[in-house]
């Protein structure tokens, strides 16, 4: 319980966001483009955070469905910035050591002749650490 | 006028189109695009937690050149463009971010705190060369040619820290492609996102999204989609269905007479 509400207080310290802010609109949901591929969304996010309800966020795949497209963050009527949790929550859970989703061995089957470079390094950027 | 230009990764391997024709168009109306010394990827993407340091510091090197030489730093990749910028805010509004940055970049000598100006290429053209100037200097207008500008995420936002153009309803894009003669085609999804690095391992999920951007442009009435950005270019090239993609500076090259 207790790791569980200091991995609650570095989400807060790490991401600057103040869950308490919201006020439950859902706007930041309702223009996620990547709502259909999560178990929690950006609000349940930012509630679940407010409450302390962490365990589960740390284990959904939700927070490899997020973009980083910022459009909740730019859109949020009180400036909560709901994508900065869940960057905060992707970070966090692939510091733990073999943790990271995409490792450079093996990473062949997901390219084309085409692929940009750009894909690579962001990926791993946001895969990796 | 003289910049210095950070190119990034792709534009020297997938997007070379998106450099050569930025470059040869700079030429044409008189900026002088310095490309720094050993610059470093930028990564792609901005980490927003504050904690990460290392994986900023190939910007602060390349802000850092900038400032050295007293000259702005343009990028015309929208990811490197993005990176940069909110980094070098990061840098500025975040004083314990700073100082753990400045620790890391003493052995080189280094102390940044975020003075650089950093534009993106289409900021150089609206607010640097104008485009009145641009107009002026077009020999081979785009007459009759409809194009969809297509923004994706990582040009407006977050626009608090961007300061590109109004996030909602940007026209950036559009004003200079109505500089060039053509006609811009207003779209629903042109700020929305193509899905970007998730096309690695989340393929069926991101062409859903680009596809969504696709369909709002057709039915706008289409000839070409512009954009600034390699990984939109790539997502939505996969999906196209007949619609053309391109790069916005090679419009801005065939119509200053230097695409050849």
């Amino acid at each position: 319980m207790e790791k569980l509400e200091n991995i609650q207080k570095e989400i807060i310290r790490i991401s600057g966001v103040n869950p308490k802010k919201c006020m439950q609109c859902g706007k930041c949901s309702g223009t996620c483009p990547a709502y259909d591929q999560m178990e929690y969304h950006p609000h349940q996010f930012v509630s679940m955070l407010k409450s302390g309800d962490i365990e589960p966020l740390l284990k959904s795949e939700s927070i490899y469905a997020c973009l980083t497209c910022f459009a909740c963050v730019d859109r949020c009527p009180r400036g909560v910035e709901p994508a900065k949790i869940i960057d905060a929550v992707r970070v966090i859970v692939q510091r733990e050591q073999g943790k990271s989703r995409l490792k450079a061995d093996g990473i062949e089957k997901y390219l084309d002749e085409e692929i940009p470079g750009q894909a690579l390094v962001t990926a791993m950027r946001k895969y990796n650490k | 006028m003289k910049v210095s230009y950070f190119p990034g990764c792709t534009l020297k391997t997938k997007a070379k189109d998106l450099e050569e024709y930025a470059l040869k168009s700079a030429k044409a109306l008189g900026v002088e695009m310095e490309e720094i010394e050993n610059w470093q990827c930028c990564g792609g993407a901005f980490t927003t937690s504050s904690d990460e340091i290392a994986t900023k510091l190939s910007s602060v090197r390349a802000l850092n050149s900038a400032r050295q030489k007293g000259q702005s730093l343009v990028s015309v990749c929208s990811a490197c463009h993005n990176v940069l910028k909110q980094t070098n805010h990061a840098i500025k509004s975040n004083l314990e971010f700073s100082q753990k940055t400045n620790n890391y970049l003493k052995s080189e000598n280094i102390e940044y705190n975020g003075e650089t100006e950093v534009l993106h290429f289409l900021e150089l053209l609206r607010d640097k060369v104008g485009y009145d100037e641009i107009k002026a200097k077009v020999v081979n207008p785009l007459k009759d040619l409809k194009v969809c500008c297509y923004y994706g995420c990582l040009l407006l936002r977050p626009s608090k820290v961007m300061q590109m153009d109004d996030a909602e309803n940007p026209s950036i894009l559009e004003d200079l492609v109505r500089a060039l003669g053509a006609e811009p085609k207003y779209f629903g999804f042109r700020n929305e996102c193509c899905g970007g690095y998730t096309i690695m391992d989340q393929k069926g999920d991101a062409k859903g999204k680009s596809k969504l951007i696709l369909d709002s442009a057709k039915k706008a009435g289409v000839d070409v989609i512009v954009t600034a950005c390699p990984l939109c270019l790539y997502n939505l090239k996969k999906n196209q269905d007949g619609v053309k993609v391109v790069y916005f500076t090679e419009l801005l090259a065939e119509a200053l007479g230097v695409k050849e």
